[in-house]
């Protein structure tokens, strides 16, 4: 009898153990188990890289430009004779912070507009998904470099661009979501005992989105720096010389005929991050929402 | 019918002047809008003289009815780089990206479609999980990069394919576009491949082709000329919301190609700070891609008629 209560203790969720098991669990989807690990170690190194790589990614050296690899530059030096490897760091360090606080934004005006629009039903609801199928159905490209070209193109502008043209596949997402959770009967029992609408929505629902909300930023990481890559790279994004992957790829396209390498790097570590992510948010899917299933 | 139609245009009207309300008021509302073009050493008159060429002395209500007034009529104003009428920049422009756009989606419904049915008729082999595979890879590569890699493979290394213009001659054409279009397929490919594959599978598994099997059809007839048929009908509807995303991937490649098209117009245009184009450029590409998913609706609701209730 004490043995079974034992078992039944150990078998009781705890957080900690929540934890442990979603690691499990991801580990068994091998793809994004290892997507999940090489983006740690990519965010480990362009964040803490520079404690052990101390080079400046500013100092020149054009005696020594464009210089293949060698032990002083393991990876070479682009036009003006500064370390790639050093640049690479320091440029991904921006890619990755405008990556994902673009993802916050996006989140936030995504997740306020469906959550609310579902809720709250009517003429707010009418108003708002028409507002976001009409975002949907323009350019929204162009819309971005039009803001780009009259708000300026600091860090925080290309986040805020990038969040107000993209939040629109996580509104319907969520929007969807709220309407299926409007529905259910923990909702109608709170409703019922008296607490207001902002409580019921933020207290009951939400909760329940999460999951989707997580996988969506995942998602939407990927999306976002592949966004400010592309601006970047059009020059109408961050400018040099802070450098970020996109206008690094800008700079070395000049010199594709003579040091090729130059413009192979910086793409391929947007190329293997952005997949990663995509990858991540893919297994975070069948693990999270297991409903979606792929048929 | 009618109805449906005329519904569908007054929301696109809609639509449209939404998207020039918000362009207009952003150019003009921001601390670097055309104001902002004068420079610091400008004579009072000099400021005057240009406030009053660009109309910057009225309320900007009233100078976005004048605006709107003149777009109406197809007048956009003129470019404040060159001097030419906006509206003559475009049309120069426009064929180059119609032309790209054309071939871009031919090229990857046809490829699309068909391997999104062999990853439906694979499902959960090695060939589904590998077009899936490659799928999620064409959506995660920038395409600017992938440009410059196929630059470095074709033009430089094996000197097939021309690394820019538009080419002269038919077969100077084709293959200055082979490049720009299977980048820009990148972005649509695997959209349509994913939509194949699961709307393939939704119809295999309805009533009328278990039917079909039954009776002792040929499996490639089943499919064929049962299945296939209705599994396209909502991969129309998917090319409507593809439209915008293919002309946002123009800015792209035909900057990286020197294609003198509405993409590397409005980057230059942007570059610039040439306000009257940049809004020009972006209000018409609205309105061409509000007219195609127009168009699109359309056949979808004469090739799938339960579509016009829903309207």
């Amino acid at each position: 009898m004490s043995e079974l209560t034992q078992e039944g203790v150990a078998k009781l969720p705890i957080q900690e153990r929540g934890f442990i098991n979603f690691f499990r669990k991801l580990a068994k989807n091998k793809i994004a188990f290892i997507s999940f690990v090489f983006l740690l170690l990519v965010h480990l190194g362009v964040f803490l890289g520079q404690f052990v790589w101390t080079i400046s990614p500013e100092s020149v050296d054009p005696a020594n430009s464009l210089a293949s690899w060698t032990s002083e530059h393991p990876l070479g030096t682009d036009d003006l004779g500064r370390d790639v490897l050093a640049r690479l760091m320091y440029g991904g360090q921006i890619t990755l912070l405008v990556g994902f606080f673009s993802m916050v934004f996006t989140v936030l005006v995504g997740g306020i507009i469906g959550a609310v629009a579902g809720f709250f039903g009517g003429w707010i609801d009418i108003i708002l998904m028409r507002f976001t199928e009409a975002m949907m159905s323009i350019p929204n490209f162009f819309l971005a470099l039009v803001a780009l070209t009259v708000l300026g193109k600091s860090p925080f502008m290309v986040i805020l661009v990038i969040a107000f043209t993209s939040w629109m596949e996580i509104a319907r997402v969520v929007y969807g979501e709220t309407l299926k959770w409007k529905e259910s009967e923990f909702v109608e029992a709170s409703k019922t005992m008296g607490s207001n609408a902002m409580r019921t929505l933020f207290k009951h629902i939400v909760p329940q989105i999460i999951p989707t909300i997580i996988i969506a930023s995942t998602l939407g990481i990927a999306w976002a720096i592949l966004t400010e890559s592309a601006i970047s790279y059009l020059g109408l994004g961050i400018q040099p010389p802070t450098a970020t992957w996109g206008n690094m790829l800008q700079n070395a396209q000049q010199y594709i005929w003579t040091a090729p390498i130059l413009g192979v790097l910086p793409g391929l570590s947007i190329t293997l991050v952005v997949l990663a992510y995509n990858f991540l948010g893919d297994g975070l899917r069948d693990l999270l929402d297991p409903k979606h299933h792929k048929k | 019918m009618l109805q449906f139609l005329i519904k569908r245009f007054g929301q696109s009207v809609i639509l449209i002047l939404i998207v020039t309300l918000i362009t207009f008021f952003l150019i003009n509302l921001a601390p670097g809008g055309p104001a902002s073009m004068m420079r610091m050493d400008a004579t009072a008159e000099e400021r005057a003289a240009l406030s009053e060429r660009l109309g910057l002395n009225d309320p900007i209500p009233v100078r976005y009815g004048k605006w709107l007034g003149d777009a109406v009529q197809g007048d956009l104003g003129p470019s404040l780089s060159s001097g030419q009428p906006v509206m003559d920049r475009i049309v120069e422009r426009f064929p180059h990206t119609l032309k790209l756009a054309f071939w871009t989606i031919i090229f990857s419904v046809i490829i699309g479609v068909v391997l999104g049915i062999i990853s439906a008729r694979n499902r959960n082999t090695w060939r589904d999980h590998t077009i899936n595979f490659g799928s999620v890879i064409g959506l995660s590569i920038p395409s600017f990069w992938l440009a410059i890699m196929l630059i470095l493979l074709f033009s430089v290394q094996l000197q097939w394919l021309p690394s820019a213009g538009t080419g002269e001659g038919f077969v100077g054409q084709f293959k200055s576009m082979i490049m720009p279009v299977i980048i820009l397929s990148t972005a649509t490919l695997p959209t349509i491949v994913r939509f194949t594959r699961s709307s393939m599978l939704e119809v295999v598994s309805q009533n009328y082709v278990r039917t079909a099997r039954a009776k002792g059809m040929k499996e490639k007839t089943v499919i064929y000329s049962h299945a296939l048929r209705n599994a396209l009908i909502p991969v129309i509807s998917i090319i409507g919301v593809l439209i915008p995303r293919l002309l946002s991937g123009t800015v792209i490649v035909e900057s990286v190609f020197g294609w003198p098209g509405m993409g590397r117009l409005i980057v230059e245009a942007a570059q610039s700070r040439d306000y009257n184009l940049v809004m020009g450029v972006t209000v018409v590409a609205t309105v061409l891609v509000i007219f195609s998913n127009f168009i699109v609706d359309i056949i979808y609701s004469k090739v799938d008629p339960r579509v016009k209730n829903i309207g």
